[in-house]
């Protein structure tokens, strides 16, 4: 287990840890945005080759 | 060598090679991140007058030097699809644009966090930070531009040459705080000389600093993907892309 020195960050664990938490919330919004726009562009893609298809029949 | 620069030029090519490498880029920042993030706060010792404060450093000073790499990249990426006219260049400036301008904002925040505890104050009009802040204004407005058009193809076109021009911000930021008065301090890493920093310090902070670089290499080929795909619809190539 971590001692509690590590947790204070010597007085400054308002502003230490806020800060990595900041971080790792972009971090995890970019992955999760990046993956929700490559999803939705291949499902407008496959929507538009449904149509195309449909329009051919 | 140029039938490797051609290859780069083709969408089903980019497509492919961005989904083959995605996964390994972020396989990679993950063990840099990991490594940087244990080293830096529990082996690097405190710093001789900021204490544990200065371990705000692995995050700010990664994303800040993110903030204006992934802006070279969304410029060189607009100069090259205007000049040689690549469409593959529009794509992957506008997939830049949003990991930079999150970046540009994990610099402002923390670095916010960190002038409270040492300067005493979370903003002031210093010109790192508001060279900083234009920058963010930059990816704002080269964004906006793009969607301003109703046509894609001109609202790539104003958008490139918005990013292009707005390069100039980018030596604006780095010698800042050498050109002016500032109270930010000066370069640490990236200059003439070695980094000023002892070694148990800066091993943590150029891995956190790969791991940046790493991961945003895995969110632009997944976001690159989107863009072309977005751009080539119509294409036969994208039928087999979109059913596998």
């Amino acid at each position: 287990m971590m001692s509690s020195s590590f947790w204070s960050m010597g007085g400054y664990a308002r502003y230490v840890w806020p800060c990595f938490a900041f971080a790792g919330a972009v971090l995890a919004w970019n992955l999760w945005s990046a993956r929700r726009h490559h999803a939705a562009a291949r499902v407008r893609a496959a929507r538009m080759l449904e149509m195309a298809a449909g329009d051919d029949s | 060598m140029w039938t490797w620069f051609y290859k780069l030029a083709s969408p089903p090519y980019v497509y492919g090679a961005a989904a083959a490498l995605a996964p390994w880029f972020l396989g990679a920042a993950a063990l840099a991140l990991g490594y940087g993030l244990i080293a830096g706060l529990a082996i690097a010792p405190p710093d001789y007058q900021q204490g544990e404060a200065f371990r705000m450093i692995y995050v700010h000073v990664p994303g800040a030097l993110l903030s204006m790499t992934v802006y070279a990249v969304m410029a060189v990426a607009s100069a090259v699809a205007l000049i040689w006219r690549i469409k593959v260049g529009f794509a992957v400036a506008a997939a830049a644009a949003p990991i930079g301008a999150s970046f540009t904002v994990l610099a402002l925040v923390t670095g916010s966090l960190w002038g409270r505890p040492m300067w005493g104050t979370y903003w002031a009009w210093d010109p790192r930070l508001t060279s900083e802040l234009i920058l963010l204004f930059l990816y704002v407005g080269v964004m906006s531009l793009r969607s301003a058009f109703e046509d894609p193809a001109r609202g790539d076109r104003a958008a490139a040459l918005l990013a292009t021009v707005g390069v100039i911000n980018l030596p604006i930021i780095h010698f800042s705080v050498v050109w002016w008065n500032s109270l930010h301090q000066g370069a640490t890493i990236v200059k003439l000389g070695a980094p000023s920093m002892d070694a148990s310090m800066l091993w943590p902070l150029l891995s956190m600093w790969l791991g940046f670089m790493l991961f945003f290499a895995a969110v632009l080929c997944i976001r690159v993907q989107g863009e072309v795909l977005n751009r080539e619809r119509q294409s036969t190539w994208v039928r087999m892309a979109v059913k596998s």
